[in-house]
């Protein structure tokens, strides 16, 4: 693979990342729990869809076919997409969805600060103007998966369930693969194995605080951010994200 | 016509924030830079938070307001990096916003006392506001609601 290529695969895995998440948190909006909740879920998902407009803006200028970041988002089908499966499980209860959150905050905040090192300075700025977001991102859903692992019996219940349905999703964010290897060589991205170790003792301590318990067995699904195998659920997402790109080719505000 | 860039900073220090009218853009520090290339005015603007829907707002209110003064050729650049940060907030912007009722930012993390009646004892009620820059809090003994701007 050509260093143009392993780069373009790699801006896409970050940007589809924000991407789905994005869109997934949204779906939350008018009808959370409560409306600070609401308004907090909505935030988080601007955030997110703001970092995939510099991701995959920078994506469609590395490709260099002419292609937008809109292009890039609103008209590749569902096995161009390289979001890691954990984004794209549906919401589930409130508790899924924040369990969903904090395991994605607490890598990415990872990530994004390694990349802030990153020989390619536009991947640089990208990752230190994302990483603000993603610290916040990270007090709010670790706090949260705190009180609620750590509240009621109901709550405590329905925390122990994401987790150990979510668990097995978690993995995969730090699978090494061709891209990466070709990205550590470059000096463009870390391996992301390298980051699992650190992420592991911080969710360990949160989890710990939250009186839940991390799944003993390390399996991991595959095949999101290589696009080999995503889950149904990205297919159902994408048919309400891009319907009206598909239904009104080229249509702007 | 090229007029002087200090009159042009004047005239961009008169358009507001589209969500914080009280301060402009420039007291929000998201106007990094304006320089003269040839007869094309370039303006450098760096969003507050990358998904702030009042980003291409803003773009259009800055473009709108220097062609009313007679500027025509506007190129406006979003420069991403340095990230910008709530030190960029100008003291006359901060006094401000607690004026409008928001307290300003604060490296502790917190605002510093109710931006009504100046109370200290305030608690957070959601991390998130009304606006991506904003958090919700709460004065203990006026008992009302107020926003904090977030430090970032
Ligand atoms: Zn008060």
């Amino acid at each position: 693979m050509d260093q143009q290529t392993a780069t373009f695969e790699f801006l896409c895995r970050m940007g589809d990342n924000t991407l789905v998440l994005g869109h997934r948190v949204s779906e939350w909006c008018g009808k959370a729990p409560v409306l600070e909740e609401d308004i907090a879920l909505a935030n988080v998902a601007l955030d997110l869809i703001g970092q995939t407009q510099m991701w995959l803006g920078l994506a469609a200028e590395v490709e260099g076919a002419g292609r937008t970041a809109d292009d890039l988002a609103m008209l590749r089908d569902v096995w161009d997409f390289r979001s890691a499966l954990l984004v794209e499980q549906p919401n589930g209860d409130f508790g899924q969805t924040l369990m969903r959150q904090y395991l994605f905050d607490q890598w990415h905040v990872a990530v994004l600060t390694a990349l802030m090192e990153s020989a390619d300075p536009r991947v640089a700025d990208i990752a230190a103007k994302s990483v603000k977001e993603a610290r916040y991102h990270v007090e709010r859903s670790a706090d949260l998966v705190i009180r609620l692992g750590d509240g009621t019996e109901e709550s405590h219940g329905r925390m122990q369930a994401a987790l150990d349905k979510l668990w097995p999703f978690f993995g995969e964010l730090f699978d090494d693969d061709p891209v990466d290897a070709a990205m550590a060589e470059a000096g463009i991205a870390p391996l992301p194995s390298g980051l699992r170790a650190d992420v592991d003792q911080e969710v360990a301590a949160v989890m710990a605080q939250a009186t839940l318990v991390i799944p003993a067995d390390r399996f991991a699904h595959r095949g999101g951010k290589t696009g080999i195998r995503h889950s149904e659920h990205l297919g159902h997402m994408l048919t309400q994200m891009q319907w009206l790109q598909r239904a009104y080719p080229g249509a702007t505000w | 016509m090229r007029p002087e860039l200090a009159q042009i900073w004047d005239w961009l220090d008169a358009v507001p924030d589209p969500e914080i009218p009280v301060i402009s853009v420039v007291d929000l520090g998201i106007v990094r830079d304006v320089a003269w290339h040839g007869d094309m005015l370039e303006i450098a603007v760096t969003p507050t938070y990358s998904g702030c829907p009042a980003t291409s707002v803003i773009a259009m209110d800055i473009e709108t307001a220097l062609r009313n003064r007679g500027v025509s050729d506007i190129r406006i650049k979003t420069q991403i990096a340095p990230a910008w940060t709530t030190d960029w907030l100008s003291e006359k912007g901060r006094a401000k916003l607690v004026e409008y009722g928001i307290a300003p930012p604060r490296a502790a993390g917190g605002p510093e006392s109710c931006p009504r009646c100046g109370s200290k004892s305030v608690s957070k009620v959601s991390q998130f506001g009304s606006t991506p820059c904003k958090a919700h809090w709460r004065c203990g003994d006026c008992l009302e609601p107020f926003d904090y701007f977030k430090c970032i």
